[in-house]
């Protein structure tokens, strides 16, 4: 039984970062760039614990349960966002929302 | 006496200082006595000064105060020394003595004008600046009075600035005499490159030591020091602000642009004689431009229908002819007409100043007329003034300075035929003018309403201005006539005595010529403006009369030639540096970072996967640098 | 627990891949889930057990659960689904995309530079990720407490319905046809 070698997990996790990242940049819709980034801060948390493998240490996993609390308080506030935004512009089109613009 | 030289030009300062700051809150009365009295003081311990000159005299007595050390560098130190000559004497006597009358005419002149203070605040600051001119014993102190007395120029020609004609007329005689001015620090500076000192009577100590006669540096000193005189004294070719100052009130006119400041070059050749004397070439140049200004200045005189710019081109004549005697050598002649000059002009400028307010402002001599028997006392002013102007014989003060100087034009070492002919022609001229100006003005019928006769504080100094207008030429009579010297002696302690050429004709033959000229100037102009003016009408209709005179009314159309000549390619070349081009530069930079701004502020356009586009290519960017270095 | 490994990356490759190309919202949100889930049987793969159930329970679990109800709550369906559809031309992937594959060969490249070990496949316990976490980790712990607490807080403050107060002129104003 041949050993998964670290580089594999380390590209498996780079190709799904790099997903969430094409789905940013693609998706108009804000729900789906916020599940784009779920997809990115999970590729994260795999090369975290990947590492953690390697070196036999818990770090890595301790690492990815900081980003899972990240993430959980992230998806709260973004979410209570999204209602806001909808119920505010009646859309969820990211490309409405420009108030930051410069003028 | 000498400890209270500093009295002289510090009282007007003072009197200037008082008014400038406490002008507005005092009365008209308190505003006139202290204009006027700061001056009269002055002129007495002028007059003072002059009774222990002559009282005290040791042959060659100077007055000298050294007052403090103005500023002192390694290799200049310049005193606030007054120093008083025989030379200056003089030009103190004029300014304070004539001033004082002037400041007396105009406390009632002016007193209808709301900027009464102001106008004597300027007044007064101009007799203290003329009086430093005259009195400084260094070029530096000089040129301060040099620059304060063309700024009260200035200030006094736009008095009423609410015309917008006047501010032209005052911005034009700043930068014209500005020319001047600017020739005549150059002089100062190479003065000091050559001799290693400013002041004066080391100057005229050293330079004929260090300059041999005739050399390219004395010349070109010389040369830089009559610009800077032509320039303050209206002569050809800087005349053509002169004319124009007349936009000022006429007792400024009286006392800055006739009698006082205009002849600041004048005295500025004669204090720096010993360098002219070096060089034969500037002197021949001095006496040439003095011919050239009194015969153009003269034409012009001729056909001007306003009184006062008649008065001024006689200025700018009569100084041409002070000119001259410097030019060919006669000192003392020059002063001596700039002495009697100073009384029958201001005498002509404060005599009518009093026939235009008499008419409700009226200055078309033309429209004037008849006023021998309504003004009987100014008319007989205003004649011995015009008398002494036109050079009666005998009788007048004109006559005996003016004679003298077309003797030494004729006859001095500098002098030739040419000189002696443009003077004469100028002074046919000159009596052709003053007939003129007396025949239209006084005799005739009157053609315009009178206001009321002027007071006595009016009157006053201008009889005392016409009683010296007739008897002043009495201290200096001619060689052949009677054995009077008076100011010629004078003089001799400080001006070198004039030289005569050898080969002339006798004094005598000369002067019956010129009082011919002269009488016949006077009978043609009586002929022309009074006994046969259809002569005249027949003129101005022929077409070269006509066009001569236009020539001659437009002052020799010199103001054109300088407008197309400088005025114009200036304000073409200020138009192409409208947008300065060196601040292209800057606004260079300016414009650069707007645009870049605007560049920048593109890419913020609050598109959320745009800024996630940045990241991404800024990421990009850092790792293939990692992975190329 | 190679080919579990290879398995579930080829499985959680393939359902980010769904993810990111759905119209459906729900859709999404499902082929997500199957994802997580592929992960966590990575996790397993690597020796690293309490992370995967962690990784279902919270993740897979809670989270997704958030936001299927912020999907049902804006009854997102079949407008959004054909909105999507016209939004996602393929015009729009393709300058992402090759962004995105430059970066992945370069840090593939980068990956392979360095000199890469075979991963020993033993198992961390989740005894010893406890030790670490309320050992060494302890402060960190308190902050993601604190950053939860703000979450919660901020969701709480943001989510809620504001009534709308406007100036009594300016409602007026509305008010005038």
């Amino acid at each position: 039984m041949m050993p998964v070698h670290a580089n594999t997990v380390l590209i498996v996790a780079a190709v799904l970062f790099l997903l969430g990242l094409v789905g940013v940049l693609t998706r108009k819709n804000i729900l789906f760039m916020l599940l784009s980034i779920e997809i990115m801060l999970n590729a994260a948390g795999l090369a975290f614990v990947a590492a953690g493998s390697k070196w036999q240490q818990p770090d890595g996993q301790v690492m990815f349960l900081f980003i899972l609390a990240m993430a959980a308080a992230e998806v709260s506030v973004a979410l209570a966002l999204v209602l806001q935004i909808y119920h505010q512009y009646k859309t969820l089109d990211v490309d409405a929302l420009k108030e930051l613009r410069d003028k | 006496m000498q400890q209270y030289l500093f009295l002289i030009p510090v009282l007007p300062l003072a009197g200037f200082l008082l008014l400038a700051l406490a002008g507005k809150t005092m009365s008209k009365r308190a505003i006139a006595f202290t204009g006027t009295g700061s001056v009269c003081v002055a002129a007495l311990i002028a007059i003072l000064l002059c009774t222990d000159y002559l009282s005290g005299n040791s042959g060659n007595a100077v007055y000298i105060q050294s007052l403090w050390q103005w500023f002192q560098t390694a290799e200049l130190a310049v005193g606030l020394t007054l120093r008083v000559d025989a030379l200056s004497l003089v030009f103190i006597f004029i300014i304070t003595f004539v001033g004082a009358l002037i400041h007396v005419f105009a406390s009632a002149y002016m007193r209808a004008d709301r900027d009464y203070a102001r106008f004597f605040a300027c007044m007064n600051l101009f007799v203290a600046s003329m009086l430093v001119l005259v009195m400084a014993d260094n070029l530096v102190l000089l040129y301060l009075g040099w620059e304060g007395v063309g700024m009260c120029s200035y200030l006094l020609i736009g008095f009423w600035y609410e015309t917008a004609a006047n501010c032209r007329a005052a911005n034009k005689a700043f930068i014209i005499t500005r020319i001047g001015d600017t020739a005549l620090i150059i002089g100062i500076f190479l003065l000091f490159r050559e001799l290693g000192s400013l002041q004066i009577p080391a100057i005229l100590d050293q330079a004929p030591q260090r300059f041999s006669s005739g050399s390219g540096a004395i010349t070109t000193i010389a040369l830089l020091l009559l610009a800077g005189g032509m320039g303050k004294s209206a002569q050809v070719p800087l005349q053509t602000w002169l004319p124009d100052a007349m936009a000022g009130p006429t007792p400024v006119s009286a006392l800055i642009h006739a009698a006082t400041m205009v002849t600041a070059g004048v005295y500025l050749i004669a204090r720096m004689h010993t360098i002219f004397l070096l060089s034969p070439l500037a002197m021949t140049v001095t006496a040439a431009i003095g011919s050239i200004t009194l015969i153009v200045a003269g034409c012009s005189a001729m056909v001007q229908t306003d009184i006062k710019r008649i008065l001024a081109y006689s200025t700018i004549s009569q100084i041409g002819y002070m000119f001259l005697a410097l030019g060919v050598g006669a000192w003392s002649a020059a002063i001596f007409h700039f002495f009697t000059h100073a009384f029958f002009k201001a005498l002509l400028f404060l005599a009518a100043g009093v026939v235009i307010e008499y008419l409700h402002h009226e200055q078309d001599i033309f429209r004037m007329g008849g006023l021998k028997k309504q003004l009987p006392l100014v008319y007989y002013c205003f004649l011995a003034g015009a008398g002494s102007l036109a050079a009666v014989p005998l009788i007048s003060a004109g006559f005996y300075s003016k004679d003298a100087i077309l003797w030494y034009a004729y006859s001095a070492a500098g002098g030739n035929a040419i000189f002696w002919i443009a003077g004469l022609v100028g002074a046919f001229i000159t009596a052709f003018y003053s007939a003129r100006l007396v025949v239209v003005v006084f005799w005739g019928d009157r053609k315009t309403p009178v206001g009321s006769p002027p007071g006595r504080t009016m009157t006053i100094p201008l009889v005392i201005l016409a009683f010296l207008s007739i008897t002043a030429g009495f201290i200096e009579w001619p060689h052949n006539l009677l054995n009077v010297h008076l100011f010629s002696e004078w003089l001799g302690t400080v001006l070198p005595a004039t030289s005569l050429r050898g080969g002339h004709p006798p004094e005598f033959i000369l002067q019956i010529v010129a009082v011919v000229i002269t009488l016949s100037g006077i009978c043609t102009g009586y002929y022309l403006y009074f006994r046969n003016t259809a002569v005249l009408a027949q003129w101005k209709s022929s077409r070269f009369p006509a066009a001569a005179r236009e020539f001659f009314f437009s002052g020799w159309k010199f103001d054109a030639l300088y407008n197309h000549l400088v005025v114009r390619p200036f304000l073409f070349l200020t138009g192409i540096n409208k947008r300065d081009v060196f601040d292209r530069l800057s606004d260079g930079i300016v414009t650069f970072s707007k645009q870049f701004n605007r560049s920048l502020s593109f890419s913020q356009n609050g598109s959320l996967r745009w800024y996630v586009a940045g990241v991404l290519i800024g990421i990009l960017f850092i790792i293939t640098i990692q992975l190329i270095l | 627990m190679q080919l579990l490994f290879y398995i579930s990356s080829f499985i959680a490759l393939l359902a980010t891949v769904m993810v990111i190309t759905r119209y459906q919202p729900i859709h999404a949100l499902l082929y997500l889930v199957v994802s997580f889930l592929a992960v966590a049987m990575i996790f397993l793969s690597l020796g690293a057990p309490f992370v995967a159930v962690l990784e279902v329970i919270i993740y897979a679990g809670a989270i997704m659960v958030l936001f299927i109800f912020v999907v049902m709550m804006l009854n997102l369906d079949k407008e959004t689904a054909a909105q999507e559809r016209k939004w996602l031309t393929p015009k729009v992937w393709l300058g992402p995309s090759l962004l995105v594959l430059v970066l992945l060969g370069e840090m593939i490249v980068l990956l392979l530079k360095g000199n890469g070990s075979a991963l020993p496949g033993t198992t961390v316990p989740p005894r010893a990720v406890a030790l670490s976490l309320y050992g060494p980790y302890l402060i960190a712990v308190e902050l993601a407490g604190f950053l939860l607490m703000a979450g919660i807080v901020g969701a709480a403050h943001i989510g809620q319905h504001k009534k709308k107060h406007l100036h009594r002129f300016l409602e007026e104003k509305s008010t005038i046809p």
